[in-house]
């Protein structure tokens, strides 16, 4: 019998394979898409309105933004100054190892220089931190000036939501986008300005 | 059989391979002649299979999947279903008593060196089960939208975030929405009730086939297909039926007795079963005092905060699982048996053993900095008991193994 060359038949084995194996992405499109949030869930998960004008210096208050706490801080003066005094103790004082949307704005990293807004969820697993404004030694602190302490993992956070070194959260508390107009604080939204 | 019966029976076998396969996987397949106490736990872990299939199949019937009125139908299955109570409390055993059964079941594989040569595919499946076992503990965990289910989903989810580049994204796509809402809900109950099921019971299938094919191992670690009668059969075995049956009956009806003992009156296990943050309603607002998982993820959360760094944590407890899978490759002893293998591996085993139940306690209890260290040691030990494992069990003295069981 002669000896067949299969060459041609690899060739069309392999392209044939080839074009079947190209749909495979195509075929798989709508079962990854389908997982993603739905436009309801999107639209559920549009912008909170809030007046802040009736909270007391130093006051936090919590809000939910798509059902996650967001923290609402007027901060008092002592209370930004003594921001100074926990720089060192920070791990990323400029939050330059996440997208800071309102970097050099205010050292309260809000579009505000007298109220913060920050994400209440603890960047390490997603607890929610506590928040302790008193300046006095604490368990986990005994220089503490004041911050949000995270009870799940022992994270802790100065007063405007930034890291501390050698604790397991590795970034600061994200700043949600928002505005302010007049007393109303609007979470979800930028208010068209950056 | 000249029966109207037999005929019937003939004409099926014919056609499919009925005989054959009940012979060669149920009634004469042949197993070691002398076992102990310890190859109970594989016939025990499919008594619980069916178990959680029966009692699970139950639950879907007046389970609802939503945000609004999951919490509400787990009360409605407690207080309004007719013995809703007891077949949710078999479910809730049977998860725990799984683990407890599989646990026992892979010790016996590292003590006997269940995984050696030829049986490493048998071992990687059973790794595989327990993986899928994990998922499907973690999906059906969170389906009462309880307050530990809620946390406890997002702590785990948020470990996808841990994943460079692509994290924070992967979040929301498995979530499918902004936090852990019904829609997560939904999506898990559809993977924890249909998707996981099916790849559970095919990988039992696989690892039974491997074993069938391979043969079972004994305590001794001898291997009994180096001496075989004249019809090819090991002379050192006895069929499975009768012989493993009845035997394994006994072990199955002292089970039953303690998983009942739990099941009706200590389903809750002191809150290590089902926690009692769980009794409250899911709230995203408020986090609990304390999160601990359940008993059976406890040693690998342990490992998760023993490392200060959140991507560090989600590859130290990913490898440890991971690890399981290639003990096959790392175990070089001669002998099988921890009964023939020498100082260094009895050491070893005992050292890991200890240091995975001390894990398994930390994991339930809150952080301290002596509980940190602790957790630091334990995990160091359980990560060089494997990857020591080439060394030690190639340099230390064996004792000689027996020809015959």
């Amino acid at each position: 019998m002669q000896e067949k060359d299969n060459t041609r038949r690899k060739v069309l084995i392999g392209l044939t394979s080839a074009v079947g194996l190209s749909g495979v992405p195509f075929a798989a499109t709508p079962f990854i898409a389908a997982w993603n949030p739905s436009a309801r869930a999107k639209a559920a998960g549009a912008s909170v309105k809030i007046d802040v004008s009736k909270m007391q210096y130093g006051q936090q208050i919590q809000v939910a933004w798509r059902k996650q706490p967001v923290f609402i801080i007027r901060q008092t003066k002592e209370s930004l100054a003594g921001l100074q005094e926990t720089l060192p103790k920070l791990s990323d004082p400029n939050s330059e190892a996440i997208d800071e949307p309102y970097r050099g704005l205010n050292n309260t990293r809000s579009k505000s220089s007298e109220y913060t807004v920050i994400a209440g969820v603890c960047t390490h697993l997603g607890c929610s931190p506590k928040y302790h404004p008193e300046v006095e030694p604490k368990p986990w602190d005994a220089t503490w000036s004041g911050g949000f302490f995270c009870p799940c993992h022992g994270s802790m956070f100065d007063m405007v939501g930034r890291v501390f070194k050698g604790v397991p959260a590795p970034t600061n508390l994200p700043v949600p986008p928002h505005y302010f107009d007049g007393n109303i604080l609007t979470i979800g939204e930028d208010g068209g300005m950056a | 059989m000249n029966s109207m019966f037999g005929k019937m029976f003939g004409w099926f076998n014919s056609r499919l391979p009925i005989v054959n396969t009940f012979e060669r996987h149920l009634s004469k397949h042949p197993v070691p002649s002398k076992v102990n106490f310890w190859y109970l736990f594989g016939a025990l872990a499919s008594v619980v299979l069916i178990i959680q299939i029966v009692s699970g199949i139950w639950l879907i019937m007046p389970y609802s999947n939503t945000e609004e009125q999951a919490f509400s139908s787990i009360e409605y299955i407690m207080r309004d279903v007719d013995y809703g109570w007891v077949i949710r409390y078999m479910h809730t055993t049977g998860a725990s008593m799984f683990f407890a059964v599989v646990y026992l079941h892979m010790f016996r594989g590292l003590l006997y060196g269940s995984y050696q040569k030829p049986k490493e595919l048998v071992w990687v499946f059973g790794c595989a089960i327990y993986l899928a076992m994990m998922a499907e503990g973690f999906l059906g965990y969170v389906l009462p939208y309880g307050q530990m289910s809620y946390w406890g989903a997002q702590v785990i989810i948020s470990l996808f975030g841990a994943i460079p580049y692509i994290g924070e994204s992967l979040e929301l796509w498995v979530r499918g929405d902004y936090y852990i809402s019904g829609i997560t809900v939904s999506r898990f109950f559809a993977l924890h009730v249909v998707a996981l099921p099916l790849v559970l019971i095919a990988l039992v299938f696989l690892h039974l086939v491997a074993l069938h094919e391979v043969g079972a191992g004994n305590p001794e670690g001898v291997d009994i297909e180096a001496h075989l009668d004249e019809d090819g059969v090991p002379l050192d075995s006895v069929p499975f039926f009768p012989y493993k049956v009845l035997n394994a009956l006994v072990g199955i009806g002292v089970f039953m007795t303690v998983f009942a003992i739990i099941m009706f009156f200590f389903p809750e296990g002191g809150g290590y079963f089902i926690e009692m943050a769980n009794f409250e309603e899911a709230n995203p607002l408020v986090t609990p005092e304390h999160i601990a998982p359940v008993w059976y993820y406890s040693p690998y959360y342990a490992m998760l905060r023993a490392v200060p760094d959140k991507l560090g944590g989600l590859i130290v407890m990913g490898s440890a699982v991971a690890i399981l899978f290639v003990v096959p490759w790392l175990d070089n002893s001669k002998a099988a048996s921890i009964r023939y293998k020498g100082v260094y591996s009895k050491v070893a085993i005992a050292l890991f053993g200890i240091s995975f139940l001390t894990l398994g306690y930390l994991g339930t209890v809150g952080v301290t900095e002596v509980r940190k260290t602790m957790s630091v040691i334990c995990t160091v030990i359980y990560f060089a008991f494997f990857i020591l494992m080439p060394v030690y069990t190639k340099y230390e003295i064996t004792k000689k193994v027996p020809e015959r069981l």
